[in-house]
Parts: structure tokens; C-alpha cells; sequence
């Protein structure tokens, strides 16, 4: 058996910006004291005339990255999850959603993953937050590969990105000749029972869910749903009317995230069951990443459990 | 400074008041005291110490300016429209539902406005930005910023400040709109941010107290703030809220309300009385 890669997103974050600056000028990183653990180290390394730390103050790291952006600069700027989209919300509302500015947020260390540092600094709520924002790009990458992609096209986009990455290695699921498209999802496995559509590290553990749910002759779709808004309307239809049920599995709360999206567009178009896995609206706590994921039910087992409800449902109405 | 230019200066400041009154009168809303206490200063700025063009607005090499305190849109929209940068007839369509001209400075809708404010204690980041990438670009723009007594409240600011002074952005301007008044009362009653220049020294900052109103001492800071190099320039400005309609000076209730007919007809008179006595 082939051996599985393991590599946090962050981690192609930060290589991916040093390819980046090798490529563009434009192009300055910014950093609120966290380079060592958002990699932003890395472009710092190689491009120290272009890496800016801003001190322990993201809403000030905000502003200043608008007005880089407003003379011309694509810039990056980077803290945690937490401090990015929640300490700094209105700031990358105003400053740079209200603005359309070319700022891309790179904000590590989301969700539950986080791990011992606990429910402080377990942002949950990012997705929900940032979705609210006119013309905000959300994008949610599965593995290392997924993450530079969003990367390159985050800095080809003209307007504010949300990019979300995790501190916790994670499986290599796609490989180089992976295409990524903003506003696209991609079916990673066919079925006709039920569609799982995760995103970011549960990609994994619904690939995983599908084998039980073979096993147990229950056919189910996976679908990959990295760009979470744009959200992909039309596969997410296209689900709906193959599979008649849908469960959603996101690393963040039930409320407002990936399931959110999904649901409102499958209330608004071919309503059918839809379940979510996700944090149930309760704030983390301190462990191990890998323990801390099973314990709130973001991993492969639960995604079974509810795809099994979710064909109840079709089968015999909820 | 030369006597004429004085007068064209104080006739523009004139009529960016007006201005003010007209707009934030047909609005019926609005933010007239902050407005009328930075006129002076935004005249030396568009007709002496920026290089901008309202026929290029968008031209990189412009000097910028953020204002801050994003209320005071009045008083920048009337400087804006003396200066060509869009027709004076628009001020009357101010805060409309079908008016580019929003309640606070949009950088995309309106022509001259650099930076998108309104939510207090941001806008000097933005400038701080700006004047960073000048820096960075080996650019010769200058930045400045208006900001208001009552914002300094904003931890932001000190952020900003603090990263300023730490960078040497000798090429940032903030002016204090200090007169002292915000919605709940005066700055002392509410949440004192003075001393003000003895904080943005500590900051780093090169610091320069004037009288708001005086072309000349203005003329004077921003000749000081150019004379230092490796600091930024905080200019304190001792300022009139309200200033130049008399029923509105230093009256905190005409902090966010619109005048009436008869308050409109009596702001104006007493406007066009000041500036017949300055072009006479």
C-alpha cells in the first residue's frame, strides 16, 4: 500500500506564497506575530523587503493591508481563524469587504483541529461570519495541493478572499493534475443514495464514510466543496435531484457554515433532506486534535451514522 | 503667507461651509458640527499642499488623503465639488437613495475620495497603509489623515499610531480635529484621550499644536511636518465645532442633526455675509 502524505494546509500556504512572491511584485505578505505558526515565516524568509509584522493588532493588520491594496499591491494577510475573521470582523467588513480592496485573508489554525490550545482559540464560526459579507470569496481547502491552488487563485482574483487553513497535517487526496476553479465543486466518488458534501478536512472522512456505507449497501456521492462562497448552485442542485439526500461535513458550527449554504440553496431549489455534520452550536475545548475531532463527531463513523438518517428520511419523510 | 492667497483660501473655506449647510440641509441629515471645524484645513489641502488632479483622480502618484472621522463627509464632498472633482449641484443630493454622494466617503462612487471610512478608528490604518506603500514603492506621494478628538478613543488608533511611529512614516500627516465635542458631551466628560500630542510623542510621532482655523499656522505645521524626517506628523488642531454658523459653534446637540428652514436660512446669511465681507 502506497503511503499516505500527510501535510498541514497551512504549511502549502506558506510555500505557496514564496512561489508567489517569485512571480509577482504586487505581491506583500502581512503578519500579526504569528509568522512562525501561519508560515508566513517562509515568505519572510525569502522576501523579508516584502513581509510586514504588524504587531499583536488585527484590526490595525486590516486596515493596513486596505491601504496597501488601495495603491495597487495584492496582499495577503495573516493571523489565526479567530483573530482574523472574529477579533478583526468589522475591520475585513469595512476596510476591505465595503472597499472590494485586493486583500486576501489567510487565516490558519480553524476549528476544532486547533487542538490543546482550546475553545479560545477553536474558531468555529469564521465561515458563517465571512459568508455575510458582499462579495467575499470563501475558500475551505481539503489537502496540501487543494491549498496552493486556492492560493494562485486567490491572487488572481481581483477582490477580497477568505482563505481558511488548518494547523493539523492532513491526507493528500488529490494530486498534481488537480484543476481548481472558484465557485466549482468536484465529485470525488459517484453514487445514487445519498451526496456527502464536506469540506476541508472532512473531504477525508466523507471519502472514508462512503467505504462503511458501501459496505453496507448504501451507494453514496462525495462531493469536494472548497469555494463555499461563490457555492457551487448547480452541483449542489444536480445532488439534490440525483441523490434525493444530502448530508453536509464541515469543521466549523452546524449553524451558518458549509451546511448552511447547501441547505439554502436546496430549500430554495429541489428541497430534499438535508443533515449536517459540524460543531453542534457548543464551544471546544482543550486535547489532542485527532481526539478533539471525534469527539464532536467530525469524522468518518458520524458522517455514516447521519447518511443512514438522511436516506431514513427519503425512504419514510422525517 | 501671501495676503491673496489668505483670502482665496478663506473664501474657499467659506464656501465649503456652505456647501456643508446646503448638503446636510436637503439630506435632512448629516454631521454639520465636525463638518464645519475642518474646512479650513481641507482648503489649504486641495489648494495648496496636495497634488491631485480632478481630472485624474486615480492617478497613482496623487498625495491622498483618509478622512478618518468618515461623518464629516460634507465638508470633504464640498471641497471635492469646489475643486472640480464633480459638479457643485450635486451637493444637494447628499445621503439620496439615488445619489452617489453616501452619508460616508465611498472610494469607488465618488470621484477624489481615497479610502472608504465611516467606522471610526480605521481610516488611519488605511493611511498608515498607503504611506507604507509609498515607502516600499520608492513613491513621493504623501498621505494625510483627518481624524477626530473622540475617535482617538478607538484603541485602532493607537495601533496605527503605534506602527507608524515604529516605521518613521515621515510621509503621514494625521490632523486632530480636536474641538473637543463628541455625541455624549465633551471629550473630557465622556472618555478623555487627552494629552493628545504628549500621547502621539510617546508614539513617536513628531507633534505640532495649532489653531484649526489659522491658514497660517496650518501652513506652518505642514511645513514642520515636512522639515522632519523619520517621524510621522500628528497636527493637534484647536478647533470651533460648528465653526463659521454661529448658533452651531461649540453646541454639542449639532453634532448629527440637520438644520431647518429657518436655522438653513440663517446659516446661509450669515455665510454669505462672511464671504461678501471676504470678497469685498
Amino acid at each position: 500500500m502506497a503511503e499516505v502524505i500527510k501535510c498541514a494546509t497551512r504549511e502549502a500556504y506558506g510555500k505557496t506564497l514564496v512561489e508567489l512572491g517569485e512571480k509577482d511584485d504586487r505581491v506583500l505578505v502581512l503578519d500579526a506575530d504569528l509568522a512562525a505558526a501561519t508560515k508566513t515565516g517562509m515568505f519572510k524568509k525569502a522576501f523579508p523587503e516584502r513581509f510586514i509584522d504588524v504587531g499583536i493588532a488585527e484590526g490595525n493588520l486590516m486596515g493596513i493591508a486596505a491601504g496597501l491594496a488601495s495603491t495597487g499591491h495584492i496582499v495577503f494577510a495573516s493571523s489565526f481563524a479567530m483573530f482574523a475573521a472574529g477579533r478583526a470582523f468589522e475591520q475585513v467588513r469595512n476596510s476591505i469587504g465595503y472597499t472590494h480592496l485586493n486583500v486576501k485573508i489567510g487565516a490558519t489554525h480553524a476549528g476544532i483541529s486547533v487542538g490543546e490550545d482550546g475553545a479560545s482559540h477553536q474558531c468555529c464560526e469564521d465561515i458563517a461570519l465571512m459568508r455575510t459579507i458582499p462579495g467575499m470569496v470563501i475558500l475551505n481547502p481539503a489537502d496540501d495541493i487543494e491549498a496552493r491552488a486556492c492560493v494562485l487563485a486567490a491572487a488572481a482574483h481581483e477582490g477580497p478572499v477568505y482563505m481558511r487553513f488548518g494547523r493539523l497535517a492532513v491526507p493528500r487526496i488529490f494530486d498534481e493534475s488537480y484543476r481548481f476553479e472558484i465557485g466549482k465543486g468536484n465529485v470525488l466518488r459517484d453514487g445514487k443514495d445519498v451526496t456527502i458534501i464536506a469540506t476541508g478536512l472532512m473531504v477525508g472522512e466523507a471519502l472514508a464514510a462512503a467505504e462503511t456505507l458501501h459496505s453496507e449497501g448504501i451507494c453514496a456521492r462525495v462531493v469536494n466543496m472548497p469555494s463555499i462562497k461563490p457555492i457551487d448552485r448547480d452541483l449542489i442542485v444536480d445532488c439534490a435531484k440525483a441523490t434525493g439526500a444530502i448530508v453536509t461535513a464541515e469543521e466549523h458550527t452546524v449553524l451558518g457554515g458549509l451546511g448552511g449554504a447547501v441547505a439554502e440553496v436546496v430549500c430554495e431549489t429541489v428541497p430534499v433532506p438535508v443533515l449536517r455534520v459540524g460543531v453542534e452550536d457548543v464551544f471546544g475545548r482543550s486535547g489532542p486534535a485527532v481526539e478533539l475531532l471525534h469527539v464532536y463527531g467530525l469524522d468518518a463513523a458520524h458522517i455514516a451514522e447521519k447518511a443512514k438518517q438522511a436516506v431514513a428520511f427519503k425512504k419514510n419523510g422525517i | 503667507m501671501d495676503g491673496t492667497l489668505k483670502k482665496d483660501l478663506q473664501i474657499f473655506a467659506c464656501k465649503t461651509r456652505m456647501g456643508v449647510v446646503e448638503g446636510v440641509y436637503r439630506a435632512k441629515a448629516g454631521h454639520p458640527g465636525g463638518s464645519l471645524s475642518i474646512c479650513d484645513v481641507l482648503s489649504y489641502l486641495y489648494n495648496v499642499e496636495m497634488h491631485v488632479d480632478p481630472h485624474d483622480p486615480k492617478a497613482p502618484d496623487r498625495d491622498r488623503l483618509v478622512l478618518s472621522k468618515g461623518h464629516a463627509a460634507p465638508a470633504l464632498y464640498a471641497a471635492l465639488a469646489l475643486k472640480g472633482f464633480f459638479p457643485k449641484e450635486d451637493l444637494k443630493t447628499l445621503r439620496k437613495t439615488d445619489s452617489y454622494l453616501q452619508g460616508h466617503p465611498n472610494m469607488h462612487k465618488i470621484p477624489g475620495v481615497d479610502m472608504s471610512t465611516g467606522s471610526l478608528g480605521q481610516g488611519i490604518s488605511a493611511a498608515v497603509g498607503m504611506a507604507l506603500a509609498a515607502k516600499l514603492d520608492g513613491a513621493n506621494y504623501r498621505v494625510y489623515a483627518i481624524l477626530g478628538d473622540g475617535e482617538l478613543e478607538e484603541g485602532q488608533v493607537w495601533e496605527a499610531a503605534m506602527f507608524a511611529g515604529n516605521r518613521g512614516l515621515d510621509n503621514l500627516v494625521a490632523f486632530i480635529d480636536n474641538n473637543n465635542l463628541q455625541i455624549d458631551g465633551s471629550v473630557d466628560e465622556v472618555n478623555s484621550p487627552n494629552p493628545i500630542p504628549e500621547k502621539f510623542a510617546a508614539f513617536g510621532w513628531n507633534t505640532v499644536e495649532i489653531d484649526g482655523h489659522d491658514l497660517d499656522a496650518i501652513e506652518r505645521a505642514l511645513t514642520l511636518a515636512k522639515a522632519c524626517k523619520g517621524k510621522p506628523t500628528a497636527v493637534v488642531m484647536k478647533t470651533v465645532k460648528g465653526k463659521g454658523v454661529s448658533y452651531m459653534e461649540n453646541a454639542v446637540n449639532w453634532h448629527g442633526v440637520a438644520p431647518n428652514d429657518e436655522q438653513y436660512a440663517l446659516a446661509m446669511d450669515e455665510l454669505q455675509a462672511a464671504l461678501a465681507k471676504l470678497e469685498a
